[in-house]
């Protein structure tokens, strides 16, 4: 179990440095999406080791469970598609003369150091090594925000670094206060912060105290969540960064920030009640629903309104993690899932008619489906599954969010945030048929490199296996629910 | 050492941190920050010192001595060289609250730290936990500083003041997080000022000053 744990670690690591070292050649890429596909690989494998508890490895150092499995499998599958489909950017890029070999070089580096640092964020047993490694991630990705070096990716990377720094400074805070706390409930000093003794102390520690450090890792990890109220870098980052990468911080980065909340919660939920975290979870979880709904009716451009769209899952994502059942979380879970795997299609797919039209303006896109056919059903697929119709996942996850919160008598929460989804259904559905559909004459013809549009067709086959049947994943996202402590 | 010069040695590096922090509100002469937030990391490393001498910690003395390189020499030097040569960039022209106000609210600010901090210091009172609320009131005020400054090294400058403060609490309420996350969270903040510093550098040369509003391009 060590051996696959360290392998999911240094195999992007391994690809990283082979990056620096030989420059970006089909080589060095493929064996980025190999480590990709080894995070992956590895991710399935831990599946069968693990069990409702959590198991650890080299010293203690790591720890794995369900979620830590699940959360491997999305960034896995996540991260195969969109190194895939860098590929194919990356050359186009060159091609054009947006990057040069040094440029080129620093995106293969930074895409498989980024993977690496969510690896290690979710393998941690150390809340104090996840933090390290969740601010990492931030450091890394600055440069694949700002890649195509135009004044908006500068303005995007200025945001994402400054409210994203700030934001995890906050929840390093709440790490202390934690650590603080557990100290002084006698553990021991050097492993106060591991998960595992964290959880034996977890009745000695200070109510008073456990309540400020839950609500600054709250507001911290929210906000590389994507969350309410430091959500303003993620639309600026979203649509500036490159279309991979944007798939890579919509379907992966957020979620990885989110898991680490999850796994605070009942630490905190014990020390103090149930009920302290479940209002935050609400009240940020509802304003950021808001925020994206409206923010989706008004925005002109189409991977804003993919990044609002990112924004409102995530709103119900924690949602759901305050009904806190084991339903809510398991359907949070595949959730997660789908949402990664239908949101990488949409930004791979967006990225192309990017290129195409030197634009991002949904008034300039119109008749997609008519002019690639690939382009438009992996455009039609992304927005259906986000849209949370049969026969995708999104629909039985959202069904099973529904039901958690009706269970746990949260009726309101319920109706006011299936208005704001109504809202944003409107408002995606809407634009994504005038993109689709729409007619228009003399629009530029859309490429399509031979990588993206594998990347694109595995995608769009991996979202309807998924809507078919989640198969033995169920299992695992339910032993998930219960290792993070979910009530029956 | 006795119990009597440790405490009061303590508080005097917690009231010159948090008076760093006043001074740095009230400059906005751009190097004279980036000097005050030198100072501020003399007093920031004196706390982990004092810690070790009077446990007799070396370990804990060598991350004082650590800390004190990082915050006095390295760090202000990075802010410095994003300050630059050009004289027109160095003062922080148009703050959206005036230096008066900014005083006033520093003290509003204050005062709810030692409020917010009063579970921390009850938990386990002592020499080193009754200075706690200084080191939460600088956190307070450098959220403040980089919510209300326009400049880009205002920004970053308060972005290092944040990150003194959060250090302070660490080291007054636990003497230090454990070795490897207080070794990794140093490198990270290490990276992030290298990263602001040159998108310091690419803002000033892409929008023809460090003033970011100027950075209004990407809206709905």
């Amino acid at each position: 179990m060590t051996g696959l744990l360290l392998a999911a670690i240094f195999a992007p690591i391994g690809a990283s440095i082979a990056a620096v070292i030989a420059g970006w050649r089909r080589a060095t890429a493929i064996l980025i999406v190999l480590s990709a596909v080894t995070v992956l690989g590895c991710g399935a494998a831990l599946g069968w080791h693990v069990g409702t508890g959590p198991r650890f490895a080299w010293g203690g150092l790591l720890r794995v469970d369900a979620l830590t499995v699940t959360m491997l499998i999305v960034i896995g599958i996540v991260a195969t598609l969109a190194t895939w489909a860098s590929i194919g950017y990356v050359d186009t890029e060159l091609a054009h003369g947006h990057t040069d070999a040094r440029g080129a070089r620093e995106y293969g580096a930074l895409t498989a150091a980024f993977l690496a640092a969510m690896v290690i964020a979710l393998c941690a047993n150390n809340i104090g090594v996840i933090w390290v490694a969740i601010e990492a991630t931030t450091v890394i990705t600055a440069f694949l925000v700002g890649h195509r070096r135009t004044r908006g990716a500068l303005e995007a990377t200025w945001k994402y670094v400054v409210i994203c720094s700030v934001g995890v400074a906050v929840a390093f805070l709440g790490t202390v206060l934690l650590y603080y706390a557990a100290e002084h409930a006698g553990a021991p000093a050097g492993a106060a912060l591991n998960l595992d003794v964290l959880a034996a102390h977890v009745r000695g520690l200070d109510p008073g105290t456990t309540r400020l450090a839950g609500g600054l890792l709250l507001i911290g990890y929210g906000a590389k969540a994507g969350l309410f109220p430091f959500h303003t870098w993620l639309a600026d980052a979203h649509s500036q960064a490159p279309a991979p990468v944007s798939a890579l911080m919509s379907g992966v980065l957020l979620s990885v920030a989110f898991s680490t909340v999850i796994r605070i919660k009942p630490i905190v939920d014990t020390a103090t009640g149930p009920a302290f975290m479940r209002s935050g979870l609400l009240v940020i979880g509802l304003a950021t629903l808001v925020v994206a709904a409206l923010m989706l009716t008004v925005t002109s451009d189409i991977k804003r309104m993919f990044a609002y769209s990112s924004m409102e899952n995530m709103g119900l994502i924690a949602v759901a993690a305050a009904a806190g059942t084991t339903l809510a979380i398991a359907a949070l879970l595949l959730h997660v899932l789908a949402h990664g795997i239908g949101k990488t299609v949409l930004f791979l797919a967006g990225g192309q008619l990017q290129a195409a039209h030197n634009s991002t303006a949904i008034a300039d896109i119109t008749a997609v489906l008519r002019r690639s056919r690939l382009i438009g059903i992996s455009l039609a697929v992304g927005v259906i599954v986000l849209l949370g119709l049969p026969p995708f996942a999104m629909f039985a996850s959202e069904l099973g969010i529904v039901r958690s919160l009706a269970d746990a008598r949260l009726g309101w929460v319920l109706g006011a945030g299936m208005l704001m989804i109504a809202v944003a259904f409107a408002a995606l559905a809407r634009n994504a048929g005038r993109i689709l559909l729409g007619g228009g004459a003399g629009a530029p013809e859309i490429a399509v490199p031979g990588t993206v549009a594998a990347a694109l067709a595995v995608g769009v086959v991996a979202s309807v296996a998924l809507g078919i049947s989640a198969g033995p994943l169920t299992g695992l996202f339910n032993t998930a629910a219960l290792s993070v402590g979910a009530a029956p | 050492m006795t119990y009597e010069t440790f405490t009061v040695l303590v508080d005097l590096a917690a009231g010159g941190l948090l008076l760093a922090a006043v001074l740095i509100v009230w400059r906005r002469d751009l190097t004279a920050v980036v000097r005050l937030l030198a100072w501020q990391g003399v007093a920031l490393a004196a706390i982990p010192i004092l810690r070790g001498v009077y446990d007799g910690d070396r370990a804990l003395i060598g991350v004082g001595v650590a800390v004190l390189v990082l915050r006095t020499t390295v760090l202000p030097r990075l802010l410095a060289r994003a300050v630059g040569g050009d004289a027109q960039f160095h003062r922080e022209a148009t703050p959206l609250v005036n230096t008066a106000t900014s005083l006033l609210v520093t003290a509003v600010l204050t005062l709810a730290a030692f409020a917010a901090a009063r579970p921390l210091v009850d938990l386990q009172p002592a020499a080193s936990t009754n200075a706690v609320p200084a080191a939460t009131a600088v956190v307070l005020i450098a959220l403040f500083v980089m919510v209300t400054r326009r400049h880009a090294v205002s920004q970053a400058a308060g972005f290092l003041m944040l990150d003194n403060g959060i250090a302070a609490t660490a080291f007054l309420l636990t003497a230090g997080v454990p070795l490897i996350v207080e070794l990794g969270a140093s490198l990270d903040v290490l990276f992030a000022v290298l990263v602001i510093g040159v998108l310091t550098g690419r803002v000033s040369h892409a929008f023809g000053g460090a003033d970011l509003d100027a950075l209004q391009e990407l809206r709905d």
